[in-house]
């Protein structure tokens, strides 16, 4: 059981918290991430880790309230305990002698792309940071990015924030004004991170997009989380979750991702029913 | 006068046409009558072969002495002196490769039930014995113990007995490792291994889910800063193989793991259960041990024409002969001498079909099993809408990787003493399927007893 010591809402759907796992706090690393369960019968969901602080021993997530697991979660308050936290799990990420490097984001991705800008930020790299949002309503960490970056594109899709268009035409534009980036780093919906790969292979740019496919234990035994890289299965929980973006088969994962889609609308719906009629009475 | 029958007393189960529609156990267990008339066959021979047959040494003719006179606490005190969950491996042992496959009475005749009988001795225990196990008084000694499968607890099973203070690390929510993710409900119910676990922590044991040794807390860090003197690895065999044949990454495709572990740990065979599980309607096991068994009944319960599909003949299979009767009876279908060579999808990506090659048995092999050779163009499609992959297992990494000087064989399994589980580091052994690669409860049991003997002998010496 894990306390949840601070609540914040950063927009209508996307949830922070900060979790009292001290344990957890002494190993992490951006780039990792841990496995919850909300209550006794819950399901396992893997979370990438938003953030860390060793010295208070937290942990804190980033959600966006997508099942029936994400709403129970959001329904928890400070206080609250989580009922399972495990973690830190998967392999961290790596910064070590990159000089210049472009971190891109979208939605809720940015709270998995912040760790890792600051991160760089921090060890003296030149981060230069793309983040998307659909509109303005669904931004979050705008101020942090702006914090732990050497420059901030800002992107939405209908250009009610920062500018209008797509992070891939954000990036597009910084390489071909010259810009030269040791790396790209990618994070969020797997068709933004599929064509950001796209697009860096044909500058010759090397890309680590980050992946959170379907997994149980998130230790290598379900097998649920591979994926094709370079032709190679891999297991996102223990090869990843980070791979170079070229070799993935985005495809494949597109299609995996959506495996349980339906059961999780379904029980998304009796969940939020549930809550619905507890509020009523 | 014993009991000259030349068969056993046939096992209470479910009919097959009912128990395929439900989770719970198929066998009913003895009653108390089936119990002393099955004892009553044991001749109390002299050399007692059953013994040497038992990888932890139960004191067999003895017990059986107790269940014939009608003693049974009594029959349960023998047994636990040897054996820490007696319970499930009166379910799940191999026993007719064991204890019963060297029992006189099998020369002429079945064995005696020895399976049967321990299981309706530690189930008569469990139901009427009241008094909880006393804990030991601490020797102030500390071991720590990976993983909470059948090695890990036997292991801190008999170190709390002796007085250790016993921490069990577990890397998922709920102890119990294989028993509780991979075992069915109906062939091992969940609240016997939680029994066998509420048992531990009466003795002293502490158990600690959700760390993940190696990631959360390394060996080195429990030796060093937790004040570990030994530690135990018994973290199974968790890492599951694929064929790597095209079409493997299709949606509807599992490994046995994953689809077990949904059902059992995750409990999708629940009604009321949240945990996502397709209810495919024609499903192709691959593989033919014990897993295999499991995953197709499992899937059969779900609703599903199941197949079978193995590479040799039945008289390989590797499942225990109990399992493989139990799955033919509950009308899942065999394809022998069928090897898959690629799994087709539909346009959304889920699996269509399954194309297989029949295969004929040549020359045997390194494992003395005649190698299975491929027909050419004989190849052929099953329609399918799901796959579940049951190839075997292999060690886990992440310990390996994280902790320096622990020597591995290639294939990953951790090299150690035999007779003592020592493995290349001081102070730290290993066992069961972390060692041998996938086996049984009842071998990573005896790796455990083994390990705690010699951890023992190792902190007194120290």
């Amino acid at each position: 059981m894990n306390k949840i010591l601070k609540k914040k809402v950063l927009n209508p759907t996307v949830t922070l918290m900060e979790v009292d796992a001290p344990l957890i706090a002494k190993k992490a690393e951006p780039g990792q991430f841990i496995i919850l369960r909300v209550d006794a019968d819950g399901e396992r969901v893997p979370l990438t880790v938003a953030d860390y602080d060793r010295e208070k021993g937290t942990i804190t997530i980033i959600f966006q309230v997508v099942g029936a697991s994400t709403e129970k979660l959001n329904h928890l308050n400070e206080g609250d305990y989580i009922h399972d936290f495990v973690g830190p799990l998967g392999r961290a990420t790596h910064t070590e002698g990159l000089k210049k490097v472009a971190v891109v984001g979208g939605g809720v991705g940015c709270a998995i792309a912040y760790p890792v800008a600051k991160k760089l930020h921090e060890q003296g790299t030149e981060v230069h940071a793309v983040i998307g949002f659909r509109n303005q309503d669904l931004v979050i960490l705008e101020d942090e990015f702006a914090a732990k970056s050497h420059k901030l594109v800002r992107m939405s899709d209908d250009g009610s924030w920062g500018e209008k268009g797509l992070v891939t035409d954000a990036l597009r534009k910084l390489i071909e004004s010259g810009e030269q980036y040791d790396e790209v780093i990618t994070i969020g919906p797997l068709p933004m991170m599929k064509f950001v790969c796209k697009l860096t292979k044909e500058f010759g740019v090397k890309t680590i997009a980050s992946m959170n496919p379907v997994m149980i234990d998130g230790t290598g035994m379900c097998g649920g989380c591979r994926l094709t890289v370079g032709g190679k299965t891999m297991f996102a929980c223990v090869d990843g979750p980070e791979f170079d973006g070229h070799l993935i088969d985005f495809d494949e994962a597109i299609s995996r991702s959506a495996t349980y889609r339906d059961f999780e609308r379904h029980t998304h719906e009796e969940t939020c029913n549930l809550f619905r009629q507890a509020e009523q009475h | 006068m014993p009991n000259m029958s030349l068969n056993k007393n046939p096992m209470p189960s479910q009919e097959p046409d009912v128990r395929n529609k439900n989770f719970s156990e198929v066998a009913l267990g003895y009653t108390a009558e089936m119990a002393i008339d099955e004892a009553q066959r044991c001749l109390n021979c002299k050399h007692k072969p059953c013994i040497a047959g038992c990888p932890v040494k139960i004191h067999i003719p003895e017990f059986i002495k107790e269940v014939a006179a009608g003693n049974f606490e009594a029959a349960y005190q023998i047994i636990a002196q040897s054996s820490s969950l007696p319970a499930v491996c009166g379910r799940v042992c191999p026993q007719e490769s064991q204890c019963e496959g060297k029992c006189v009475r099998g020369i002429k005749g079945e064995p005696v039930a020895i399976g049967r009988l321990e299981r309706f001795v530690a189930d008569w225990h469990n139901a009427n014995a009241t008094d909880k196990p006393v804990k030991p008084e601490s020797n102030g000694h500390k071991v720590a113990i990976i993983g909470s499968g059948p090695a890990g607890l036997t292991c801190a099973g008999d170190l709390a007995k002796l007085g250790y203070q016993v921490t069990v690390y577990e890397a998922l929510h709920l102890a119990g490792g294989v028993l509780v993710y991979g075992i069915p409900e109906f062939r091992l119910p969940k609240a016997i291994v939680q029994k066998e676990i509420d048992t531990l922590i009466d003795l002293g044991v502490d158990v600690q889910t959700n760390v993940v040794i190696g990631r959360t807390i390394t060996i080195d860090e429990l030796m060093q800063e937790y004040g570990y003197e030994a530690v135990f690895i018994g973290s199974g065999a968790g890492l599951p193989k694929f064929m790597n044949i095209p079409g493997e990454n299709l949606k509807g495709v599992y490994s046995a793991n994953e689809f077990l572990t949904r059902i059992n740990l995750m409990k999708a065979y629940r009604p009321d259960s949240t945990t996502p599980i397709q209810h495919a309607a024609k499903v192709a096991v691959v593989g033919g041990g014990n897993v295999a068994m499991d995953a197709a009944r499992c899937a059969k319960r779900l609703g599903a024409d199941v197949t079978v599909v193995y590479r040799r003949t039945e008289a390989e299979l590797p499942a225990r002969r109990e399992e493989v009767e139990h799955a033919m009876e509950e009308g899942i279908v065999f394809k022998f001498l069928t090897n898959p060579v690629s799994i087709g999808g539909n346009e959304q990506g889920w699996v269509s079909s399954i194309t297989c090659q029949e295969m004929e048995l040549g020359e045997p092999d390194a494992s003395g099993r005649r190698r299975p050779v491929t027909k050419e163009g004989s190849d052929f499609e099953m329609p399918m809408d799901s796959v579940i992959m049951a190839l075997g297992t292999s060690p886990n990494p992440l310990i390996k990787t994280t902790t320096a000087g622990l020597e591995t064989q290639k294939w990953g399994g951790i090299i150690v003493e035999e007779a003592t589980g020592l493995t290349s580091r001081e102070g730290v052994y290993a066992g069961g399927d972390a060692v041998t690669g996938a086996a049984t409860v009842i071998l990573a049991m005896g790796a455990g007893k083994t390990a705690a003997a010699a951890i023992d002998e190792y902190l007194k010496n120290k």
